[in-house]
């Protein structure tokens, strides 16, 4: 994991003090609400329905154990006892009082966490695989570069101030798991026909009202020239960027309205003036940013250890979240281990201050003091040896984070919604817990195999449910919660936007819908293996649809 | 409102001219946009300091023929989230080499003047007399920042990059 220095910790709390002077500012009236929401939001602050809330940036995904040991801290001292992880692997708390929240944030700081750029119009936390650095399947470490790009993009002096905010992820691997094409700016790290890695540059992805997938404006540009072509980007669309209409402001419509091959036109005549400036990186730069994350000290273990074997057919339960929730590692005798929260009848992402203690010992004791956060709002234990997999198992059960349902229908993605969100049209979270009951059963759960249901409570889109398998948007009709139901959707390597399939379904009905469609797919299926996905694919949504409005 | 220039609040020497208001001589002025697109051959012959108002929405490329007759530019801020003004200026220094007086005008808060100094703004109408007045202070919050900008300060991967800035601790949080 990256270690701060001396630069990080002055910049950190430099900008506390900042905070906590304008906070006063605020509490004294000096400031009105309007000058303040813009300096309040920079720092990851909103003011919700019933409190402020903090979001922390976990920057690409990566937390040391004492940093998720001072967010259970801070959740315990000054929310309510617990934290939720949300899809763009940032931790909320959502009951922080605002005379408190200077306190708060210095506490985080000198844990190195901060919630800089978690909100307002300027770059946001940068994101990556929650398996980076660990895949098999991955190039190199996305992180260095999405570190790199952080530090550049950090209080900018000319980039704090966009017509929207902007996300940017950086993915490495060959199976997208970082959901690049649905971001402001994708940068893809691979290789060209001449063997040298570099960046595949994508823009314009974004969910909300008008969903687009980002289009590749450069198939290939050179390490050096990251910087420099991501500052070419942003100042083009600072510059050109519409702010009229705050829905019409993010870069998707800036790329659609201007075309794609105009605007990447744009960009690289701004980024053929800038290329071999300042930003042009030194040799030594990604090393120095590489030089400081620090990586675990393996051992050398075989794979598949015979205690492992041995566990695995004497234990069903051991087994079965074994299949659900172990990945391969890329060192032999190591392995991925994915933590649900998403238990049933729970809120997706939520996790005790009690549960973040636990997981931050089990990441001390068995994962080289690392945990990892993916947008799916599980965490992960990224290096842990497999002959400890069983011990791990069990104490990952001991506190309700094994439940092996990851990849599943009851692994739901969901934004907060209108249980705290002030932006929010309809609730999220007990839509989730419902389907989770009615889908209680594992075997039923294995049975249907790979399902993702996404659910948003409004129109931004937090929960991201149009790349959902199954997609569920809450909208108000008459001032009564009715949801729409898109299938098809996906955010892998091959991203696709859902289809919607009818009109909206009403609050007590939601949960039948999902089950309809899951007992069509059952019937549809061409065969136990087809996934449910694969079959919306071949059959398009009609005969979803016929199956959920013929008996309504 | 009160002008900022040097870390000090100073009288504003330019005369704010309005579109078709006649030019005193030896007098410095700011025209509009439209002015000096229209008068620029006149307007550079004149004895006096030349200044313009150049709103956020119009690329600064138009005005490179006049850059070395101007000694002032002053640029826009509509509003406090409105950061058209920061590209203008960053474009002006560090693409076309303007080294005139750069203004901020408009709705400039204490909030921006970090940002403002580092995009390369070297003047401030600030709207409120007590962010004018807490300028030096605001400006020495921040002794680091991550990356280079218009006002030469070096970044901190640079400054990392140099054997004597090695960090001093290396501590695991």
């Amino acid at each position: 994991m990256y270690v701060y220095d001396a630069f990080d910790r002055t910049l950190v709390a430099e900008r506390v003090a900042e905070f906590r002077d304008q906070v006063a500012r605020r509490l004294s009236g000096e400031l009105t609400e309007e000058e303040f929401k813009p300096l309040r939001l920079m720092n990851g602050v909103y003011l919700q329905l019933h409190a402020y809330m903090l979001r922390v940036a976990i920057p690409y995904g990566t937390l040391s154990s004492a940093q998720l040991r001072r967010l259970a801290e801070v959740a315990r001292k000054y929310d309510r006892g617990y934290g939720h992880f949300t899809t763009r692997q940032n931790l909320q708390f959502h009951w922080i009082k605002l005379e408190e929240l200077p306190d708060a944030m210095a506490a985080l700081a000198e844990a190195g966490l901060h919630g800089m750029q978690t909100s307002g119009n300027c770059v946001r936390n940068i994101t990556t695989d929650q398996w980076a650095g660990v895949a098999p399947d991955e190039l190199e470490d996305p992180r260095i570069w999405a570190e790199l790009i952080r530090q550049h993009v950090t209080l900018h002096p000319e980039f704090s101030f966009m017509p929207r905010k902007f996300k940017i992820a950086v993915g490495s691997s060959l199976h997208d798991r970082a959901a690049l094409r649905i971001h402001d700016l994708a940068l893809r790290l691979h290789r060209n026909g001449a063997g040298e890695s570099g960046f595949e540059v994508m823009v314009g992805g974004g969910l909300g009202r008008t969903p687009f997938l980002a289009k590749t404006i450069k198939p290939f540009l050179p390490k050096r020239d990251v910087l420099s072509y991501v500052e070419a980007v942003l100042r083009t669309y600072n510059q050109f960027g519409r702010r009229d209409n705050i829905y019409k402001a993010r870069i998707k419509i800036l790329v659609h309205e201007l075309g794609v091959e105009a605007f990447a036109k744009e960009v690289e005549a701004e980024w053929q003036s800038i290329k071999d400036g300042a930003l042009a990186l030194d040799p030594g730069a990604a090393s120095e940013i590489a030089g400081r994350f620090i990586y675990p000290d393996y051992k050398r273990l075989d794979d598949s250890p015979t205690m492992l074997t041995q566990a695995r057919r004497a234990d069903a339960g051991f087994d079965a979240w074994m299949i659900n929730s172990v990945a391969n590692h890329k060192v032999s005798g190591y392995a991925i281990v994915t933590l649900s929260l998403k238990p049933e009848g729970g809120t997706p992402g939520d996790a005790t201050a009690a549960q973040m203690d636990a997981i931050a010992d089990l990441a001390d004791r068995y994962s080289f003091g690392e945990v990892r956060v993916g947008h799916e709002q599980n965490l992960t234990l990224p290096h842990v040896a497999q002959r400890d997999l069983h011990e791990v198992w069990r104490a990952l059960n001991a506190i309700g984070v094994a439940t092996p349902n990851v990849g599943l229908v009851s692994d739901i993605i969901a934004c907060p919604g209108l249980d705290y969100c002030s932006l929010a049209n309809a609730r999220s979270i007990p839509i989730a817990q419902e389907i989770t009951r009615r889908f209680s059963k594992l075997d039923l759960q294995r049975d249907l195999g790979r399902l993702h249901i996404n659910i948003s409570g409004c129109i931004n889109a937090c929960g991201h449910h149009h790349v959902g398998h199954i997609g569920i948007l809450g909208v108000e009709k008459n001032g009564e919660e009715f949801y729409q139901i898109t299938l098809g959707g996906k955010a892998d390597s091959d991203a696709k936007l859902g289809t919607l399939i009818g009109p909206a379904v009403p609050y007590a009905k939601v949960a039948d819908v999902v089950e309809d469609i899951a007992a069509a797919y059952l019937e549809l299926r061409e065969r136990p293996d087809e996934l449910f996905i694969d079959t919306v694919k071949r059959l398009g949504v009609e005969p979803f649809r016929e199956r959920v409005y013929a008996a309504r | 409102m009160l002008l900022v220039e040097n870390g000090r609040i100073v009288e504003d020497r330019y005369l704010r001219i309005l579109d078709d208001a006649p030019i005193p001589d030896r007098v410095p002025v700011i025209v509009p946009a439209s002015r000096l697109l229209a008068d620029a051959p006149e307007l550079i012959r004149r004895d006096g300091s030349l200044g313009v108002l150049w709103p956020n929405d119009r690329r600064v490329a138009e005005l490179e023929p006049w850059l070395g007759h101007l000694a002032l530019i002053a640029l826009v801020f509509p509003k406090f989230r409105d950061g058209r003004a920061y590209s203008q200026a960053r474009l002006l220094r560090e693409t076309y080499g303007f080294r005139g007086t750069l203004r901020a005008i408009g709705d400039v808060l204490r909030d921006q003047f970090n940002f403002l100094v580092r995009a390369g703004f070297d003047s401030f109408e600030v709207k409120k007399p007590a962010d004018a007045k807490a300028f030096a202070e605001v400006l020495g919050r921040y002794s680091v920042h991550y990356q280079s900008s218009a006002d030469g300060r070096a970044p901190a991967l640079r400054r990392r990059l140099r054997s004597d800035a090695t960090p001093k601790f290396h501590e695991t949080v």
